[in-house]
């Protein structure tokens, strides 16, 4: 939004040139056509959540329950898709999407209606969704050969090239550029999370706002939780077991303020796009995967001192040649 | 300085200072808060400190504590100049204050507040806790405070909390207690009770520097006064040589320095009526009118009730009897939404926590509330936010670089126009203005006069809430002055005095 997190954006996007460009230096097949689609087709699911889990962050709120979503609604279509083989994937997607929704309306409500730390509902939705799975599977898998070939097939096929997951995420993706730079929504995100009590006197509803983000947010996820377990073909109680800490950290890596109010779409999908790319490099590089874990831990203490840095008060502007250059 | 005191007097002859500030300077950006200020405090006496708001009373409290330091002047203690560099420094040297929002942790037990920072040790330097709770038991009792030590802070009432702070004080052995409005909060009786701890206190040989803006309580308990004005020592003494209407003159005589860009043109029809406005705690029965290009002060102590009032009219906070009409049509507000709808805005008091959205440009501040009007099929229109926001920013004069700039650069005065600006772009009738002026530098502030007085001349009904007496003379058509939560009197013409404001705000009994 401002000239200060424009050149955060930017700055990300020379960090990843560079990664590549260092990547490439040692192993140039990195950066084939082929093999960076397969990169980004890799990091979808990532950016989708992150995207969802940005506008949760920027209203001062957060989603941990955002995996146990996905798994949810994964196995819920998966189970679905075994009972009733010629369900149309259009409507998987509905039933995804509409789970989702609920499952984040939950959220919501609670933090809304109930005024309980987001940290707190979060944390219990997250573990009790992860049981509701284990109770309508019973803790059994839902593997490969028991789901339809239109049902794995949908996520893989392609178009002009790129797997249907990867255009899907570029479709979220556009959507929520335009809803959060050119709706009254989009704008009571950000006034919601940078000043509450300014959004209250303003005549928005702080609660309602919070609730869409996590409405948003669980959308999404479920949205994703359909195309990771026909990607992966398999559903089973722990599947992105731990991924919501990889969605947080994008969307911190990316520049959102975990203080709310700052941040924008474009900063939470390039960080998506830094781990995934640390994820898939550092195996061809022959870095082991407990490096990995460090190299992403430490790109995310970097990135929050890096925040609270350019967050750090410029002081007063007094001077006039300073209030000139502003 | 304190020529005023009449050295004949059996008490003051006996007694030395045990405390003396001579020359106190503080300075803020912009702002001289205290100038060349004086102020001596006896063992076993209370001295008042009384002024208007802003008159420098809380800033001399935080000098005294080691909270801000003097740029210029003298602390002595027992005629030994001391420096405080820190708030330790001066507790060490024996000054506790007990200030108007007790600073103590809800949490914690009784005795752990008693003795935060200061707790009773074993020999292996961890806490005795043993000791620590027969001490704070103790110290309790002695000031008659019948609580056990043990239960939470957060399980007492206000009055209670205010036991525990002077319990506080005495632990430390503190020679000066301070208390900042400490009746402010509490009930009849609970103020009984404090006025008697303040008589063991002095009983105990400490000084007390006592603020209050009640006059009934200054010269109940007070031995000495002492009357600041915008941030200068203009008088002190002992109480039983000065009357009540001496320190009213006292208090509020200031030369007019300032003109005041009230234009005067006719009034209209009753704009707005309030009837019977009523909140379970924080004010009742209010009635008024405000009439068409009518500018109506509301003045008042802080707490009065004033701002409380202005939250209901304005959907903040639901009331709990009471109607408000506009053109004679009853409304009913439920939410800020309501209100602006009904044309009514609130420009509120505290313009970083109420009022601007920092990490937002100035531009997108302004139309915040008038996305509905500026947006075209559900989709913002940023060139129209942008021709709006123009509009009214400039207009109100507003310097900025550019209306993309985040709204967070800008100095006090301009984030107040910034907020004024997007309340008017979203075209009200009654504009609701909380302490406008409060903190900003003298430049903006006249600008804001004048952008007052011209939206009254195009018909606009404004409220106006003030502590600032010459900002209540000068702008406003009527008064109201609120006390306690209820309208102490109305006033208009000449009936509209610094001292008939001072005498109703503050309720000394029988004003004119």
């Amino acid at each position: 939004m401002t000239a200060s997190l424009k050149s955060r954006e930017s700055l990300l996007i020379a960090v990843i040139v560079a990664l590549l460009l260092i990547i490439a230096s040692r192993f140039p097949a990195f950066i084939e056509r082929g093999s960076l689609i397969g990169v980004f087709n890799d990091t979808s699911p990532l950016i989708i959540l992150a995207i969802g889990q940005a506008l949760v962050i920027l209203t001062r709120c957060i989603d941990l329950s955002v995996a146990a979503n996905l798994a949810l609604t994964g196995m819920v279509c998966a189970m679905l898709n075994v009972a009733f083989p010629g369900l149309p994937v259009a409507v998987i997607l509905l039933v995804a999407l509409c789970l989702g929704a609920i499952m984040g309306a939950i959220n919501g409500v609670l933090v809304w209606k109930l005024s309980i730390p987001p940290i707190v509902v979060t944390l219990g939705t997250m573990t009790i969704f992860r049981g509701v799975i284990f109770l309508i599977s019973d803790g059994e898998w839902v593997n490969a050969h028991e789901m339809s070939a239109t049902f794995t097939g949908f996520p893989r096929s392609e178009l002009l090239g790129l797997p249907m997951l990867s255009w899907i995420a570029i479709l979220v993706a556009l959507l929520f550029f335009l809803i959060v730079a050119r709706t009254p929504l989009g704008r009571a995100f950000y006034a919601v999370g940078g000043n509450p009590n300014a959004a209250v006197y303003t005549g928005l509803n702080v609660g309602r706002t919070q609730f869409l983000a996590f409405v948003i947010s669980g959308t999404l996820a479920g949205l994703t939780g359909y195309l990771w377990v026909a990607r992966y073909s398999v559903a089973y109680v722990d599947i992105a077991g731990g991924f919501e800490l990889e969605v947080v950290a994008a969307c911190v890596i990316g520049g959102i303020s975990i203080a709310g109010g700052a941040g924008t779409v474009l900063g939470a999908i390039l960080g998506a796009l830094f781990l995934g790319i640390i994820k898939n490099a550092l195996p061809v590089v022959g870095i082991s995967p407990f490096w990995q874990l460090a190299i992403s831990g430490s790109a995310i203490v970097v990135a929050v001192a890096f925040n609270a840095r350019s967050q750090r008060s410029k002081g007063r502007i007094i001077l006039k040649r300073a209030e000139a250059t502003t | 300085m304190l020529q005023n005191a009449p050295m004949q007097d059996t008490l003051a002859a006996q007694a030395r200072p045990v405390m003396r500030l001579s020359g106190i300077t503080k300075t803020f950006p912009g702002v001289k808060a205290l100038s060349d200020v004086a102020l001596e405090l006896y063992p076993g006496q209370v001295t008042a400190l009384v002024g208007e708001n802003g008159a420098g009373k809380s800033t001399i409290v935080k000098v005294l504590t080691g909270i801000y330091q003097a740029d210029a002047g003298r602390i002595e203690i027992d005629g030994v100049a001391r420096r405080f560099a820190t708030a330790q420094d001066a507790t060490r040297a024996g000054i506790t204050a007990i200030h108007q929002e007790t600073v103590l942790f809800d949490e914690l037990s009784v005795a752990e507040n008693i003795f935060i920072g200061h707790a009773p040790r074993t020999r292996f330097g961890l806490i005795d806790w043993l000791k620590m709770r027969q001490r704070a038991a103790e110290i309790l009792e002695r000031i008659g405070a019948n609580f056990d030590p043990q239960v939470p802070l957060k399980d007492l009432g206000i009055a209670n909390k205010h036991l525990v702070a002077i319990a506080r004080a005495l632990s430390v052995d503190a020679r000066v207690v301070i208390m900042d409005e400490p009746t402010a909060s509490l009930s009849q009786t609970e103020i009984e009770e404090l006025y008697e701890l303040v008589e063991r206190l002095k009983s105990e040989d400490r000084a007390v520097l006592f603020i209050s803006h009640k006059f009934d309580e200054v010269f109940r308990i007070a031995d000495r006064y002492a009357v600041f004005r915008d941030g200068q020592h203009v008088g002190a003494g002992l109480i039983p040589d000065i009357g009540e209407d001496d320190l009213v003159r006292m208090m509020v005589g200031r030369p007019v320095d300032q003109v005041f860009p009230k234009s005067r043109h006719e009034v209209g029809d009753i704009l707005l009526r309030v009837r019977g406005y009523s909140h379970p705690t924080e004010f009742d029965d209010i009635d008024f009118d405000l009439r068409i290009g009518e500018i109506i002060g509301f003045y008042g102590l802080v707490g009065a009730g004033r701002s409380e009032l202005m939250q209901a009219i304005f959907g903040i906070t639901r009331p709990s009897a009471g109607s408000i009409e506009i053109d004679g049509q009853a409304i009913s507000i439920r939410s800020p939404n309501d209100a602006t709808r009904a044309g009514i805005v609130y420009v509120p008091e505290d313009r970083g926590k109420q009022g601007t959205v920092i990490g937002l440009p100035i531009f997108q501040n302004v139309t915040l509330p008038s996305l509905e009007r500026t947006s075209h099929a559900g989709f913002l229109q940023l060139a129209n936010e942008f021709s709006l926001a123009r509009d009214y920013t400039e207009r109100l004069d507003l310097r900025a670089a550019s209306l993309d700039q985040d709204v967070g650069t800008l100095s006090g005065g301009n984030q107040q126009k910034v907020v004024i600006a997007k309340w008017l772009a979203t075209k009200p009738r009654v504009i609701i203005l909380d302490e406008p002026t409060k903190g900003i530098d003298i430049g903006s502030k006249a600008a804001v006069h004048a952008f007052m007085s011209q939206l009254a001349a195009q018909g606009l009904a404004v409220i106006m809430v003030s502590s600032e007496i010459p900002e209540i003379l000068g702008m406003s058509d009527r008064v109201v002055v609120m006390r306690e939560g209820l309208i102490a009197a109305q006033l208009s013409g000449k009936d509209v005095t610094p001292e008939s404001l001072v005498r109703h705000a503050a309720g000394i009994g029988a004003a004119a």
